[in-house]
């Protein structure tokens, strides 16, 4: 038992040294969400893990959340962009009236209402209490339905045997994977690889937290600003939201 | 009679053999690391199965990570180093689970998806998700 407070009480203290990120005099992101779980309690359905990313802060030239994402779950190609895995991408839009042109990262949702959950037809596509849309790949039998449903364009099929996985990111051929929100850090009481490394090595567009909580930072940010939901017509309600976007 | 006496003796010899350099029928097991396993070894033999597959979908569907019948524990104390000190992994011929699977003639396949080795907790900086070694080691601890 007191190895175990050990092991918390030395998450929280890594985390709180890592959490604040200033971007500018007053401005602070704190990229912390709640504090790690106990080991053997479920995910709550009283929070909901989300996202929010400013889009004025994410530069063209930057691929942070991208490395970062690859080498936290081992997400490695084989040279081939049209069936490689990708978890997360760098996106560029443009409008074609001004030219004006912003980049921004877009990976899973994290839907309130997937339509990959509501497609499969084994259940391995499910929406966890907590908010975070996974695919359990023990069911999955590959037939990528979800990735039809998907309006992002946010899961991958693995067509070739894998090797040297990291141990928290199992992943394996002939099954659908996407962005897991890092549920092995977030489980521990950590952010998203993703975030990190964007609070570290990028411009700090990037802000976790959970959306059910008003005091949260990520709620507050969102009650304050007008933020945008990426094809938020099609009702399926993504815990990604995107600022100046 | 004598002819099956004789045949018992002749079948017995290589049953000696074995049962001399401790083998006895069975597989070559490399020990693990540590005192005993989280069960009993007559369960673990009987059971492992069952208890990894209610552990996988505590962990995948609800987010329970209790560490007694994680795989990933599995793979921490059961896996061996090579002779430069490089991890092992943990299917391979001779290893851990190989040998009695392959004695057993049961496939694995775990291993497709998970990892075989143990592993590093992700980027730097961060603390492993599953600590290991904090109690063993809490001179690593703030």
């Amino acid at each position: 038992m007191s190895g175990f407070d050990f092991d918390r009480r030395r998450f929280l203290s890594a985390a709180t040294a890592a959490a604040g990120v200033v971007l500018a005099p007053g401005v602070t992101l704190y990229g912390i969400g709640a504090a790690a779980r106990e080991l053997d309690e479920p995910a709550s359905a009283d929070i909901r893990w989300g996202l929010l990313i400013d889009v004025n802060q994410c530069t063209e030239d930057c691929d942070a959340c991208v490395t970062a994402c690859n080498e936290e779950n081992g997400v490695t190609g084989h040279g081939r962009p049209a069936t490689d895995a990708q978890w997360i991408r760098k996106v560029r839009v443009r409008d074609p009236k001004t030219g004006a042109e912003k980049h921004l990262p877009v990976m899973c949702q994290h839907c309130a209402e997937p339509p990959c959950v509501d497609v499969c037809p084994t259940g391995a596509s499910f929406k966890r209490a907590d908010g975070i849309v996974l695919v359990d790949k023990h069911i999955c039998i590959g037939c990528r339905y979800c990735m039809l449903a998907c309006p992002y364009k946010a899961r991958s099929f693995i067509h070739e045997n894998l090797s040297d996985q990291k141990p928290y990111a199992p992943r394996g051929k002939g099954t659908v994977e996407s962005c897991t929100m890092c549920v092995h850090r977030v489980d521990a009481g950590g952010t998203p690889a993703c975030v990190e490394a964007c609070g570290e090595d990028g411009n700090g567009a990037m802000l976790f937290g959970d959306l059910n909580d008003p005091g949260s930072e990520i709620s507050r940010r969102i009650a304050t600003y007008a933020t945008h939901q990426i094809r938020g017509d099609l009702g399926v309600d993504p815990g990604v939201r995107y600022q100046n976007l | 009679m004598r002819a099956l006496v004789l045949l018992l003796a002749v079948l017995a010899i290589p049953a000696a053999a074995a049962a001399q350099d401790g083998r006895g029928f069975g597989p070559v097991i490399p020990k693990g690391k540590g005192e005993q396993c989280v069960a009993e070894t007559d369960y673990m033999r009987r059971f492992h199965m069952t208890e990894l597959t209610h552990q996988r979908d505590e962990t995948m569907q609800r987010g329970v990570r209790t560490k007694r019948f994680s795989l990933n524990e599995c793979v921490t104390c059961h896996a061996t180093t090579d002779s430069a000190g490089r991890p092992v992994s943990i299917n391979a011929p001779g290893q851990f689970c190989a040998s009695c699977h392959e004695y057993a003639a049961v496939t694995i396949d775990c291993f497709q998806c998970h990892a075989a080795k143990p592993g590093d907790g992700g980027r730097a900086g961060l603390p492993s998700p599953f600590p290991m070694t904090a109690a063993a080691n809490p001179e690593t601890v703030q």
